[in-house]
């Protein structure tokens, strides 16, 4: 208990919350990288993304990926790229942004590759050229998994930015990392407790905003759907495909 | 006078690894029981707590739910929640590495379980297996593949977790890629690289093998599967 209260006398100093490394300018810091990797992520993912979901080609690929970068450990990422030369948050922000690709690759390919054929197919029937049908009929179906892949994506460089506190980068990490430095346990408490309430505040903030980006057909029909789903075909749940691609159908 | 001025600083170097190959084999050893140690209690620790989720779905949501909690909080986040109770040291880590694993194991299990060919479980009801009769001897086999991918994932993930241990004391293989980032040697930090690479490499094949050996079975229900889907 006594740590406890050494942490929230650490939280109540005013002074661990201004100036250069106190709390407010450390998440600013944390978001600003998190920002920059996630944006770095998107622009070669969502491209490459949508031109593997439109020709419906690349599952196994994003499969493969996703394997090698889950067995990838992101300390040997930073530490590689720490000691190549590139310094402080630099080196936070590409492994960060190599780490948010594959969600966001593997869900924008599956999201469009599981729209259904037949809707596709009425599209073509209507006349619509490939570009088209992309556009007004594929996107706005694959919003949902786009959606829950920029989710995944932001909450794990949020919990990924953390670590490069102990190749120098600057974020609420760095407090966590000092106070294991100096052993005051109390202030990695302090700096334990705001990671992660950051990292649960984004979650439920981005789920959030993903229910609002779904269009509302979806929204509505979604209940009903994943019923039949699961009676279906169980070994594909809606929710699992966002967050652990290894799961689908390509590895079982 | 150059080459006095910079020594070469190689990132592989079959040198470092002749040279200490105690350190090597120390750091792997630490890396692999860790693993083990956490993929095995997770799993002994999911497969109740999935078993309960399936048979009270009521119980559903707040056991993934716990579990998806813990799985969102940062691994040095979580540490440093941990360390000023569990101490520094081996205790914290596996901690760690059991709470991340739990949630995909769970998440897994339930999933396979929730699979199970309806038809199956009406067929075993119809012969008089009780509920746990059936849960133990129709329903797990029945969902062996599913639980079988979720070993795979939490295995190869707890692989490359341990090495954040090093904020502990206690990181296998990333300790000596710490090491080297401090020391600023290159060898140190691509030959720890490489090894938990080939080590996750190594774990997955091994559990797909043991998976073949326990489900003679499966390669024929994949293709009843493939025919009915």
């Amino acid at each position: 208990m006594d740590i406890l209260s050494e942490a929230f006398a650490w939280l109540n100093d005013p002074l661990n919350w201004t100036g250069r490394n106190g709390v407010i300018a450390l998440t600013a810091a944390h978001l600003q990288v998190t920002v920059l990797a996630v944006v770095l992520a998107a622009v070669v993912a969502l491209p490459a993304g949508v031109w593997l979901g439109h020709a419906r080609r690349g599952g196994t690929f994003g499969v493969v990926i996703a394997n090698t970068t889950r067995a990838l450990p992101t300390l040997a990422l930073l530490t590689l790229f720490a000691s190549a030369g590139l310094f402080g948050n630099t080196a936070t922000v590409l492994a960060c942004a190599i780490f948010a690709i594959p969600p966001l690759l593997t869900n924008t390919v599956t999201g469009l590759g599981d729209v259904d054929r037949d809707i596709v197919d009425a599209a073509r029937g209507l006349g619509m050229s490939g570009r088209r049908r992309l556009v007004e009929v594929e996107l706005p179906l694959a919003v949902p998994l786009i959606a829950a892949g920029v989710r995944t994506a932001v909450v794990q460089v949020l919990a990924t930015v953390p670590l490069a506190a102990l190749v120098g980068g600057t974020s609420l990490g760095t407090i966590v990392v000092t106070g294991f430095g100096t052993q005051r346990y109390g202030q990695v408490l302090a700096g334990g407790i705001l990671v992660a309430a950051l990292c649960l505040v984004a979650e439920g903030l981005l789920a959030i905003v993903q229910r609002l980006l779904t269009p509302r057909g979806l929204r509505e029909s979604s209940r009903a759907r994943r019923g039949w789903r699961r009676q279906r075909s169980p070994g594909v749940p809606v929710a699992a495909t966002a967050s652990s691609s290894s799961n689908g159908p390509a590895s079982t | 006078m150059r080459l006095a001025d910079t020594p070469p600083n190689p990132w592989f170097s079959w040198d470092y690894v002749q040279r200490n190959h105690a350190d090597i084999t120390e750091a792997l050893g630490q890396h692999v029981s860790l693993t083990l140690q956490a993929v095995a209690i997770a799993l002994v620790l999911a497969l109740p707590l999935a078993a309960l989720a399936h048979t009270r779905p009521r119980l559903a949501a707040p056991v993934v739910g716990t579990a998806g909690v813990l799985y969102t909080i940062p691994s040095l986040a979580l540490f440093a929640l941990l360390a000023p109770y569990t101490g520094i040291g081996r205790t914290t880590v596996l901690i760690g590495l059991v709470a991340y694993a739990l949630l995909v194991l769970i998440r897994n299990i339930l999933v396979g379980l929730q699979g199970v060919d309806p038809a199956v479980t009406d067929a075993a009801r119809g012969m008089g297996y009780g509920r746990t009769r059936m849960l133990v001897q129709v329903e797990f086999p029945q969902a062996l593949p599913s639980i079988v991918a979720g070993v795979r994932v939490a295995t190869v993930t707890t692989v490359a977790l341990v090495t954040v241990g090093v904020v502990v004391g206690f990181g296998g293989l990333g300790q000596l890629m710490f090491r080297g980032f401090r020391s600023n040697y290159h060898a140190e930090i691509m030959t720890a690289t490489i090894l938990c690479l080939v080590l996750a490499l190594i774990a997955d094949v091994a559990i797909v093998l043991l998976a073949r050996w326990m489900m003679p079975w499966s390669r024929s229900a994949r293709v009843l599967s493939d025919v009915s889907a």
